[in-house]
């Protein structure tokens, strides 16, 4: 059964003012078509969960997007602070939930596999265990040891951005695969968006790629070059020079302002983006090939 | 005649961190100075380096300078990808890790390190980006070695928050933890390298050339003691400049700054 659905519907469908949302993606792969439509479309007091708000939060919160991030590194990676969210923080503007990488990464787990909690080991700092009380420790009823716990996430709702799925949303991912699978397996609905759609016999020629299974997927929206500036592997490169300006962009409110006015609320989607953009940007990230080596499955 | 070989602070961080690693280490490469460390000391002379990237990239061999550590390049040519998951639990928490790279905005006496908060952590003064791996990499790496330029702000006898473990109080208290990891081995700053003693304490054992023993105590904020067995750091080199400038960091990105 076919899911596709534009981004607009699935934006519209699925996610809805208060939820807590996981736009996932370590670096690679972040739904940021997906970021803008939420901001057209005006969604206001979201939980924006991610292990990196990355620009895409920074950006969804200048919009007013949001009343709480949960995260774990809330930098502008390689790059330095990520303006926006930083001030919300600091002004006590925007509520915060922090964690280790480990933690965040470990409260999805839970979420994805059905478990209440999921045990760490001690690293004895301490400070951040006492400052957020979801942070707990109990006795490994084993060895009689101490280990840190944390909850389960289970958010409303998980973007998740492929390179390609079928049309029931059977996705396949390669590169980093950072918190994907665990976010699409924690959430009660999923939002897929895939830079290409293929047949399912594509799909069924390759298993060991599949990430996620059509049948947890509620919506698959085609979004070619969704995940600008940030990248898909093998499909466009990381715009490097955008992160870098954006910490200029971001030191003025008004500098914010107009960049959601230019790109975000004046643009109709994802495509009319990408031309705006320009064959210049176009070529800048262009990547050349480098395929994998053939598998051979068997025929049996 | 000697010739004399410029350089910033950064190089002089970055060259000297890349020191430390051994052929052969399994290193949990982090952002920034730390990733252009890495990726020196592969090119010269820890060939069979194994990077590891907190995405998930285990073996990387970046072709070219990855800005942020989830880079297209750390993957194509590496040796497995896995999940954030898997690379926290299976790598770092079970130990298979040799060494952590970290830094922060403040370092304290027993080498606890601040990346969280200037201030107080529910009303921050400043706020940073925060933990990211560095609360486990601190914890669970074999050693840990931490990079931070001498400045007395940024060394004060107790940092404001901890977001990762040295020594904690003194050495006995990190032993009384009984973590895997045996702590930070080394603090490179721009003046010197630091070592903790017998109790955990960072002292100094090595001035890098041109540097004082008074400039070091200047810009540290406790009672620094100085090693009786001080050394000199060993001079930079022409290769390890050309690599860093050429390859590396051609925009200047992050060795520009400093001086």
């Amino acid at each position: 059964m076919s899911k596709l659905l534009t981004l607009s519907e699935a934006i519209t469908r699925y996610v809805h003012d208060g939820d807590t949302v996981y736009a996932a993606g370590f670096t690679h792969l972040i739904p940021f078509a997906a970021g803008h439509e939420i901001i057209r479309q005006g969604r206001k007091d979201l939980t924006l969960a991610r292990a990196t708000p990355d620009l895409i939060y920074d950006q969804m919160v200048a919009a007013g997007c949001a009343r709480k991030v949960i995260f774990s590194y809330m930098g502008n990676p390689g790059v330095g602070s990520l303006r926006i969210v930083r001030k919300g923080v600091e002004t006590g503007k925007l509520e915060w939930e922090e964690y280790s990488h480990f933690g965040m990464i470990s409260r999805l787990q839970a979420g994805a596999t059905g478990l209440p909690f999921m045990p760490m080991n001690p690293t004895a700092a301490g400070d951040l265990e006492r400052a957020n009380p979801l942070y707990r420790t109990i006795t490994d009823p084993y060895s009689g040891r101490e280990v840190v716990v944390v909850p389960a996430l289970n958010p409303d709702v998980a973007i998740v951005h492929v390179q390609r799925a079928d049309a029931e949303g059977n996705a396949q991912i390669w590169g980093i695969i950072g918190e994907q699978k665990e976010a699409a397996f924690a959430s009660r609905h999923i939002i897929l968006t895939a830079e290409e759609i293929v047949d399912a016999s594509i799909i069924r020629s390759d298993p060991n790629r599949t990430l996620i299974p059509g049948f947890i997927i509620d919506a698959v929206c085609h979004v070619p070059y969704c995940a600008h500036p940030s990248y898909t592997q093998g499909y466009y490169d990381r715009d490097n020079a955008f992160y870098l300006q954006w910490d200029e962009t971001s030191k003025t409110m008004e500098g914010v302002q107009a960049y959601l006015e230019e790109w975000v609320y004046e643009v109709e989607d994802r495509r009319a983006y990408w031309e705006k953009l320009g064959p210049e940007l176009h070529e800048k990230l262009r990547v050349g090939s480098r395929p994998s080596a053939v598998v051979e499955y068997g025929d049996y | 005649m000697i010739e004399t070989i410029a350089y910033s602070s950064a190089e002089l961080m970055t060259i000297n961190a890349a020191r430390l690693l051994r052929d052969g280490d399994v290193v949990f490469v982090g952002v920034g100075l730390p990733n252009l460390a890495c990726n020196l000391a592969r090119r010269t002379h820890t060939p069979n380096l194994v990077m590891i990237y907190e995405a998930g990239v285990i073996g990387a061999q970046p072709s070219r300078l990855p800005l942020s550590i989830g880079d297209p390049t750390l993957v194509s040519g590496a040796l497995a990808v896995c999940s954030m998951y898997d690379i926290f639990a299976f790598y770092l928490q079970r130990g298979n890790v040799d060494v952590g790279f970290l830094g922060g905005a403040q370092i304290d006496r027993y080498g606890n390190i601040n990346a969280t908060v200037v201030g107080d952590y529910t009303h921050p003064k400043v706020r940073l980006p925060g933990s990211g791996g560095s609360m486990e990499i601190a914890a669970w790496a074999n050693r840990c070695y931490i990079i931070n330029p001498h400045q007395k702000r940024r060394f004060p006898p107790r940092v404001d928050f901890r977001t990762s473990a040295g020594f904690l109080d003194g050495r006995t208290q990190r032993d009384g933890a009984h973590l895997r990891g045996g702590g930070p081995q080394a603090v490179v700053t721009n003046l010197g390298i630091l070592e903790p003693d017998e109790t955990g304490e960072l002292v100094l054992t090595s001035l890098h050339p041109g540097a004082t023993v008074e400039q070091a105590r200047e810009n540290t904020g406790w009672d620094l003691i100085i090693s009786p067995e001080l050394r000199s750091t060993d001079p930079i080199t022409a290769e390890d400049l050309y690599i860093l400038r050429e390859e590396l960091d051609p925009q200047g990105i992050y060795l520009k700054d400093g001086g």
